[in-house]
């Protein structure tokens, strides 16, 4: 019993910390907010602790199967916290001045937190389901926490609706599997499907492809990728940001249990169907991009493609591919935090600076703020030496290494259109003339956190080797 | 002593030191900082000159490091006679920028010179790097300063200049980066020196060939993908135009030497009279374009097109000659491009004009100048004793050795080079002052006179005596001929 409670520890913790902050939050006047907001960084800080404190060599499972704690979880769920935890810090005048720096929001954050992790260390259909539900959920209420702005309620409904139906397929896809196999278990399914005779591999086939649909949508990558645009434009930014960001860790996860662990026996069926999906998201995300005005926009299509290329790495379905996909999920979340940490620190009352001309001769008004978002723009771009281009050149790596050259040739012209765009960015900061010449204010745990989270897109960039090797270590080391 | 870190690094650290100087009214700090960085960058250059084994093919001044071992990335560098004048050259060039951007450039001055002097540490990697991925790294991240120097300080179409130049060189880089990943497949190494000695089939060369050259030409650049030269030099300000002309091309010619006849010797054999129509179209073609450039950077950007196909020209002709006529023909061009652009800075920071048409007689009111700018002119054109002679020489003389029409083709470079270089010559400098702009021009600057006079004894002491410079490279560009014609099938 004891063991079991330690693989589940963070998310145990976690969840009495929400609920701790919960009641507490409710007894706190407004005024009085900021205890919640330093409590809820206590409690990300400490459930990160316990991860740390809880890392073992040797997979181990928990709950008779349900839960699985492994260095991949441990990695992935350190960076979930961590960025969520940056979010808070990014985004905390913003929620102030619009009114939404409440009880409610920290609360739900924590909750799709916790779906996060749950979803990071399932081992078994229903924990999975479990966590992707929570964690939706949340987010789901979390984008119309600012009731009174147009769009908002657009966006939630779409990401509510469109949500759901990518659960309900996941879930049609598990039943399917569960009905072909006999089991709920990824290792057991692990086994049937090795194993699988003729009769009943129609019906895994069938379930594959919904599981499959599932998970694209929550990855958005297209032809799933409907919603994304729509919801990072409504959402309140900070949310945008946590939307694009730790979601895609966890998605990871589960795509990575599900397919390269639980249906592993199906690898050949999944691998091209991930081919279909990674080749169509490079190319149409990033030639859409190219026409977006509104800079969260952007980054939506810029997600598309970015998670065309993350399947890139994935669909060479060896342990080194997986790791590549899992550093290129993890080099594109740290990149797109600063992105958005960007649009935040630009926001201010009743301004949202998500128009890409809000960026015009930002080198004017701060130089230091342009250089952070240069780096962060030729980071997403993959241009060296920013982390981004490690991240671009394992997965292409890991492609031509399974012999898929013209896979990697399509990416690398892909990869040209989308320099365009980012290169605009870079354009109006430097080439043009500012036409907001106001000053740029914000809290300086935010400045510092900024800072440093795009100093390590450069400093990662020119040393990527402990990143890189934690990746692979994490998944030499893991149970999928 | 690792004078090759040295070489890359001193730059880059004074140029991030320079940044630290943020505001334009302290910008005279700013200026001291970059040039004392700017002179240290070569200072240590000069070790490796002094130092350098000529009678080895072998790397010298090796430096290796662990640097990624997740994929067998190393701080792998090296020079041999092929790189190791690239990168004093670079390093020298770097300080006439600076010196020349010393008061001619007056917004944001620390920026200015810190993409100068991160440039060139930079371009410094490329040249000495010995892993593919290092090299790439290098040869990439170098856009990034020269992006921000078109765009922030260019000329009124600055923006679609800078853009155009950094996707037309990144389509190549792309696939160049699928290249090396394939050769690292096939070899389990980014090692370039264990790449020279890969076996591959004909079919894999020539689709790697095709990959490196596209990555090279776009930056050489070669006919037809030349057209993003002429915009940015038109648009870059002059300390660009001279970096991109003197030094920038030099890498994309180096790739071929480094990359493509060593590592594809097979496919380069097979495609070489591909490669050879190329470059006689640059050397004829763009000759006569040259003539007709209303606009004197650009007549300077298209003679610098038609000059490096002499340089691709020399290298795929397979001999010892041309190979090193090529070579002394890249330095010779590094030199004369750079002081034909500065000339070009000094009248245009004075008239505020690159139009031909706007100047006549020039030579009235600068005579000190229009003495440095004839002999730029002579060298430019190929006049013996000036360094533009040797390296052209050595090449024809090996095409004429290859095949008769080939060199006499060739040759008529001797010919447009003299008419388009001497005709914008007399109609700027010779004849009656033209307009009231010319009457009040005041001549060379002290700063501008040793400028162009270090320059000008550079052309000379190379065009007289050019045996130190091939002394240098003559081993290893035996070692690379002998790659070139094994065959690796």
């Amino acid at each position: 019993m004891k063991a079991d409670l330690a693989t589940a520890l963070p998310e145990i913790t976690l969840l009495c910390a929400a609920c701790f902050i919960l009641i507490v939050d409710l007894f706190l006047p407004a005024s009085r907010r900021h205890v919640s907001y330093w409590l809820t960084q206590g409690a990300l800080l400490l459930t990160a602790w316990i991860v740390l404190t809880n890392v073992r060599a040797d997979p181990v499972l928990g709950f008779n199967g349900m839960v699985v704690d492994d260095n991949m979880a441990d990695l992935l769920e350190l960076a979930a916290i961590a960025t969520v935890s940056l979010m808070l810090f990014f985004g905390r005048r913003y929620f102030t001045v619009r009114g939404t720096f409440t009880g409610e929001m920290f609360v739900l954050v924590l909750f799709s937190l916790l779906g996060m992790l749950v979803m990071i260390s399932a081992a078994n259909f229903i924990t999975l389901y479990l966590g992707l539900e929570l964690q939706a959920l949340a987010l789901y209420a979390l984008v119309a926490l600012q009731r009174d702005k147009t769009g908002t309620a657009e966006a939630a409904m779409k990401y509510f609706v469109l949500g759901a139906l990518a659960s309900g397929m996941l879930l049609y896809g598990m039943s399917m599997v569960y009905g072909a196999t006999g089991s709920l278990s990824l290792d057991g399914i692990a086994e049937a499907t090795l194993s699988a005779n003729a009769s009943n591999r129609l019906l895994l086939l069938f379930g594959l492809v919904f599981i499959v649909s599932g998970i694209a949508f929550k990855l958005g990558v297209v032809p799933y990728h409907m919603w994304v645009p729509d919801v990072y434009e409504g959402a309140p930014t900070p949310i945008t940001l946590l939307i694009g960001t730790a979601p895609k860790l966890a998605a990871f996860a589960i795509a990575l249990r599900l397919l390269g662990g639980g249906l592993k026996g199906m690898e050949f069926d999944w691998q091209g169907m991930l081919i279909v999906l990674s080749l169509l998201s490079m190319v149409l995300g990033n030639v859409i991009a190219i026409a977006q005005t509104n800079i969260k926009r952007m980054l939506a299509y810029s997600l598309i493609a970015h998670m065309g290329y993350m399947l890139m790495g994935f669909l060479a379905a060896d342990r080194n591919g997986f790791s590549a996909a899992m550093f290129y999920t993890v080099a594109y979340v740290m990149s797109s935090v600063a992105a958005f940490g960007m649009v935040l620190l630009l926001s201010r009352a009743g301004f949202e600076a998500e128009r890409i001309d809000d960026f015009k001769g930002l080198n004017q008004r701060s130089p230091w703020w342009a250089f952070i978002m240069l780096l962060v723009m030729f980071s997403l771009a993959g241009v060296p030496p920013t982390i981004g281009f490690y991240a671009k050149f394992s997965v292409i790596e890991a492609a031509v290494n399974q012999g898929f050259v013209w896979l990697a040739v399509v990416a690398v012209m892909a990869s040209l259109v989308g320099a365009f765009y980012y290169l605009r960015v870079v354009k109006v900061m430097y080439f043009d003339e500012p036409i907001d010449a106001s000053p740029i204010d914000s809290r300086g745990d935010a400045r510092v956190l900024l800072s440093v989270n795009g100093l390590a897109l450069l400093a990662l960039g020119i040393l990527p080797q402990p990143l890189m090797g934690l990746c692979a270590i994490a998944l030499t080391q893991s149970h999928f | 002593m690792a004078y090759l870190s040295l070489a890359i690094w001193v730059p880059i650290v004074a140029g991030i030191a320079t940044l630290v100087i943020r505001d334009d009214r302290d910008a005279a700090q700013a200026r001291w900082i970059a040039l004392i960085g700017a002179v240290a960058g070569f200072a240590v250059t000069i070790p490796l000159y002094l130092d350098f084994d000529t009678t080895t093919a072998a790397m010298q001044f090796v430096e290796r490091v662990e640097w990624i071992p997740r994929f067998d990335i190393s701080y792998h560098l090296g020079v041999d006679g092929l790189s190791v004048l690239f990168v004093m050259l670079n390093s020298f060039i770097t300080l006439l920028v600076v010196w020349a951007g010393w008061v001619v450039i007056e917004k944001r001055v620390a920026q200015y010179m810190a993409a100068f002097l991160i440039m060139s540490g930079l371009v410094n990697g490329a040249f000495a790097a010995l892993d593919g991925i290092l090299f790439y790294v290098f040869f990439e991240a170098m856009l990034i300063p020269m992006y921000l120097i078109i765009g922030i300080w260019g000329g009124p179409n600055r923006v679609y200049a800078a853009i155009k130049f950094f996707l037309y060189t990144l389509l190549g880089s792309f696939l160049m980066l699928v290249a090396l990943i394939y050769l690292y497949n096939a070899s389990q190494s980014f090692e370039i020196l264990e790449w020279h000695k890969l076996p591959l089939s004909l079919g894999t060369q020539i689709l790697l060939f095709v990959a490196f050259f596209m990555a090279f030409s776009v930056k050489v650049p070669m006919w037809p993908v030349h057209t993003w030269l002429p915009d940015a030099h038109v648009e870059a300000p002059t300390g660009g135009s001279v970096v991109l002309a003197a030094i920038t091309l030099k890498l994309g010619a180096y790739g071929f030497v480094r990359f493509i006849l060593p590592i594809v010797p097979d496919a380069s054999h097979y495609l070489s009279g591909f490669v050879i129509t190329l470059s006689l179209i640059a050397v004829v073609y763009i000759g006569f374009v040259a003539l007709v450039q209303a606009d004197m950077k650009k007549l300077i950007a298209y003679s610098s097109i038609s000059h490096m196909g002499f340089v691709t020209l020399g290298f795929f002709l397979g001999s010892a000659l041309g190979m090193e006529g090529a070579l002394v023909q890249m330095i010779s061009h590094g030199f004369v491009s750079a002081a034909m652009f500065l000339c070009v800075g000094v009248l245009y920071d004075r008239m505020h004009s690159r139009q031909i048409a706007d100047y006549g007689g020039v030579v009235n009111t600068m005579p000190h100048f229009a003495a440095f700018a004839m002999l730029f002119a002579m060298a430019n054109a190929g006049l013996p004793a000036t360094s533009g002679f040797v390296g052209e020489f050595l090449v024809i003389l090996a095409a004429v050795r290859a095949n008769f029409w080939l060199g006499f083709t060739a040759a008529i470079t001797l010919i447009l080079g003299a008419a388009y270089t001497l005709w914008m010559y007399k109609r700027v400098y010779f004849g009656e002052v033209a307009n009231k702009g010319v009457a009040a021009l005041q001549d060379v600057t002290r700063r501008e006179f040793w400028l162009l006079a270090l320059l000008a004894l550079a052309v000379l002491a190379m065009g007289v005596y050019p045996k130190p410079f091939i002394d240098v490279m003559h081993v290893s560009v035996e070692n690379l001929l002998a790659h070139f014609a094994q065959s690796k099938l």
